[in-house]
């Protein structure tokens, strides 16, 4: 086991923890495959309006890859495919079932748990392909989801939350440890090297993490984006290369993978919190992949304009009132949007401001959380440097350097300064920090998918 | 504060595309955002922002600058009263006067010269303005003798924003730091009123003078005497030349007012403080090596460090000028080096170039032209490192 601490990161002051305890959500009625979920694929449809499909049919497979499919959650009937026509093509956005209530499944040979780790690497690969829950996982270098012609080096975990108002990935395991551990088991036979299970180095941690078998251990302790597992990748075996493809799931994608070899099924149940100052009902709710958020925040909501965030306040996407919790995202955060201006307030002494550089007084004061919205406070500027970006990445990088390569598209300075290392989601906080208010995530991901189309 | 949103909202049609006052629509934006922080909500990324701005950035910077501003408005006036009649009351609120007289002016013209070009270049670039200009109008003044003819004030300022800086694309894209730019340009183009070497005290009703020589021209003069014991003699020790009621520019004398500047900016975050360490070491070093090889000791070469520190420009450039986060380096490595180097070029121009009493200017500017070259090798060193790995 080794253990890391990590001194520059930045906890953001958000108010809004949810409580965790965990009940059940709305039923899901409807759920959502949403393409822009999985980055990388361009999606062909497989399905059409009124077609009944069970949990586990294909609804599409990627373009360049017709094995690689995308399925359904759950059983019913493909109730509305949405897409919009962008120039001469048409963008597939979402293809959405109705659940009829059967929970009916395609049936893959279930495997009980003690029988994974016999089970030879090309069973797995075939079921994990065939079931579309591949998605399950995601790549490096690139952020793109995990393609099916690729092996990974290594597989990474982090049984971390360290982004502001995560979820606790011990209360999310809670009753699943036997599948967390199956998950663990497969994926130890779907890499060519390790699986690496990232646990907190401070606190107590629960038992189906610390015992966790057939994989290596890490404890990360420090501020966030300590949890974040591209972080922790630099930090146990980065990524070298553009070939050097590792994978990462998260802890409830594990269970997912656990069941669907156990039960040989496709079981996208998994648990949403809900956070932030605009929820009222701010607790754990059961879900599936894919559900409408309404299902886990159900009118509970603070009257107000608000933002609707699946995922975190620095990573999460914009989803607004009616949408679907993105695939990946075990919380969603709700946070009042910005509608007030405020009277010279780069003046005010700033007694409750957040701020990580101390010019305003209330970072000298003990720490508080303040009710954060989304205003940008302060027009845009050329970047300029600032010790900013350093203080807040955990990696041994020049952040500054590499967004600004970024910017101008320099392939051999990009690829010099890590760009292979990171995704939005280690550079969401140079971003929060940035004093130029520069967009820092988008330039990242614009560089990367420039990267990834030149060659 | 409603109703003067509401004015605002009123009026912004007009600054808007197709309005009559499109052109000025820079200026309108400068004073509502000067006014309010905009209700702009993020669009991309981060669903929530630190609550710093650029606006707060700089404005840091002019807080840390205000010891320097009083107590150079305090001296200016002191020096001004000692001068022109020794045996006059000094009472504090007599140099204040005093002072604020000679010195407001020169900030006063300073800020509306570079303003208006500052204006000038939003409008043509439909940019908005940079609050960038708020520092170097302030931080141009403070390197200025108070004798300075305010049309060479004009004319400087006008330099540092129009050459040092708009001509690379404004604030952010400059190489030299625009105040020393302009610093630099007055000291060559009209070397008669801030270069000569008995200048530096105030003018009386433009005509009369009464001056009096620099610490570091005390020093670089040749009489016998050991070196220490002229400057320490000509302007009451080494205490008074730390507290800085000498002769000298508005806002560099006092060393113990950069040094509370230096905390704030560190304290704060907002200055590096690997840049002032840097400059620290690297002028200790070359003064202890100049110090030890130097068997004359009453030559310039033998005065020590702690004198170099208080004299002249250098605490000033120091904590205000190295550290300007557009034109020094930018890695963490970088700061080291460029602040080091900064320290060993002002003392060896400072000791071993008769022409210049004064090197930290000259250093500061050689660094900035440097600073990108220095980045690049430290850039360069981290990609080799990080190619190598791959090869492994």
């Amino acid at each position: 086991m080794a253990r890391f601490t990590l001194k520059q990161g930045y906890d953001v002051p958000i108010a809004g923890d949810s409580n965790p305890e965990v009940v059940d959500g709305a039923l899901a009625t409807v759920a959502s495959v949403r393409p822009a979920d999985f980055i990388g694929i361009k999606p062909r449809l497989l399905v059409r309006d009124g077609d009944s499909v069970l949990a586990g049919t294909p609804l599409f497979h990627a373009k360049d890859d017709e094995s690689q499919v995308f399925t359904s959650p759950i059983s019913g009937t493909v109730s509305e495919v949405s897409g919009v026509v962008r120039g001469d093509r048409r963008v597939l956005l979402a293809v959405n079932i109705e659940s009829d209530g059967k929970n009916e499944a395609v049936s893959f040979e279930p495997t009980s748990a003690a029988a994974i780790p016999g089970k030879s690497s090309e069973q797995l690969r075939e079921t994990l392909v065939k079931s579309g829950q591949l998605a399950l996982f995601r790549e490096r270098p690139f952020g793109h989801v995990a393609r099916a012609k690729h092996t990974p080096r290594d597989i990474f975990v982090s049984a971390i939350a360290s982004a502001p108002l995560a979820p606790d990935p011990a209360v999310l395991v809670e009753g699943n440890e036997e599948y967390f551990q199956a998950g663990i088991d497969a994926c130890a036979k779907l890499t060519l090297g390790a699986v690496h299970l990232s646990v907190p180095g401070t606190g107590s941690v629960c038992s189906a993490f610390s015992g966790a078998k057939n994989c290596q251990i890490h404890e990360f302790s420090g501020p966030h984006p300590a949890g974040v597992v591209g972080v922790q990748i630099h930090h146990i075996a980065p990524v070298r290369s553009r070939q050097d493809i590792v994978w990462t799931i998260t802890v409830q994608g594990l269970i997912q993978l656990g069941k669907l070899f156990v039960l040989g099924r496709v079981s996208p149940e998994k648990i949403v919190s809900v956070a932030g100052t605009s929820a009222l009902d701010r607790r754990y709710f059961r879900t599936i992949n894919g559900a409408p958020l309404q299902n886990v925040i159900r009118g509970q909501v603070a009257d107000e304009t608000i933002r609707y965030i699946s995922g975190d306040v620095l990573t999460g996407t914009d989803i607004g009132a009616e949408g679907f919790v993105g695939l990946y995202d075990d919380m969603v955060t709700l946070i009042p949007e910005s509608i007030d201006s405020e009277f010279v307030g780069w003046m005010q002494p700033g007694f409750r401001k957040h701020s990580m550089f101390r010019t305003y007084v209330s970072p000298w004061l003990p720490k508080q959380k303040h009710r954060l919205d989304t205003k940008v406070w302060g027009g845009h500027r050329a970047l300029f440097a600032s010790d900013a970006y350093g203080k807040v990445l955990p990696m041994k990088m020049f952040p500054l350097f590499l967004v600004k390569s970024c910017m101008i598209q320099d392939i051999d300075e990009m690829v010099g300064l890590g760009i292979y290392e990171v995704t939005e989601e280690e550079m969401a906080l140079c971003e929060y920090v940035c004093p130029s208010k520069t967009p820092v995530q988008k330039i990242i991901r614009e560089g990367l998918e420039f990267l990834y189309a030149e060659a | 504060m409603r109703f003067i949103q509401d004015a605002f909202d009123k009026a912004r049609p007009l600054f808007e595309k197709g309005g009559k006052l499109e052109l000025l629509y820079p200026l309108f934006e400068a004073k509502e955002t000067f006014l309010f922080v905009s209700r702009e909500r993020t669009a991309s990324g981060c669903h929530v922002r630190d609550s710093i701005d650029s606006k707060r950035y700089m404005a840091s910077v002019i807080v840390a600058l205000m010891p320097c501003l009083l107590f150079g408005i305090y001296n200016a006036g002191y020096q001004y009263l000692t001068g022109i009649a020794p045996g006059q009351p000094t009472d504090i609120h007599r140099c204040l006067w005093e002072g604020a007289l000679r010195v407001m002016p020169i900030v006063i013209c300073s800020y509306a010269v570079g303003g208006i070009w500052e204006l000038v270049f939003s409008v043509v670039r439909k940019h908005e303005i940079n609050e960038g200009f708020l520092v170097t109008g302030l931080l141009f003044p403070l390197v200025l003798p108070p004798t300075i003819p305010l049309w060479q004030v004009a004319v400087g300022i006008s330099f540092g924003v129009v050459i040092g800086k708009e001509v690379f694309g404004g604030t952010g894209m400059n190489i030299f730091n625009p105040a020393l730019t302009a610093r630099a340009f007055l000291f060559f183009a009209y070397p008669a009123q801030i270069s000569g070497d008995q200048v530096w005290r105030v003018v009386k009703d433009g005509v009369d003078g009464v001056s009096g020589a620099t610490p570091l021209l005390v020093a670089a003069a040749q009489d016998g005497v050991q070196v220490v014991d002229r400057v320490s003699g000509a302007f009451g020790g080494w205490s008074n030349l730390f507290l800085g009621l000498i002769p000298g520019s508005i806002g560099e004398t006092s060393t113990l007012c950069c040094l509370l500047g230096a905390v704030y900016l560190v304290a704060t975050g907002i200055g590096s403080w690997r840049t002032m360490l840097g400059v620290l070491i690297g002028a200790f070093i070359t003064c202890f090596l100049l110090n030890q090889a130097c068997k004359d000791n009453t030559a310039i070469n033998a005065l020590p460090f702690c004198y170099h520190l208080v004299s002249g420009g250098f605490a000033f450039g120091l904590v205000f000028m190295a550290t300007d986060p557009v034109s020094a380096a930018q890695s963490n490595t970088g700061k080291w080096i460029y602040g080091f180097l900064i320290g060993f070029l002002a003392i060896v121009i400072r000791t071993l170039n008769p022409a210049f009493p004064e090197g930290m200017m000259l250093a500061i500017l050689f660094m900035n032209a440097f600073a990108p070259l220095i980045d690049y090798f430290v850039i360069s060193r981290h990609m080799a490192w990080r190619m190598k790995r791959v090869e492994a």
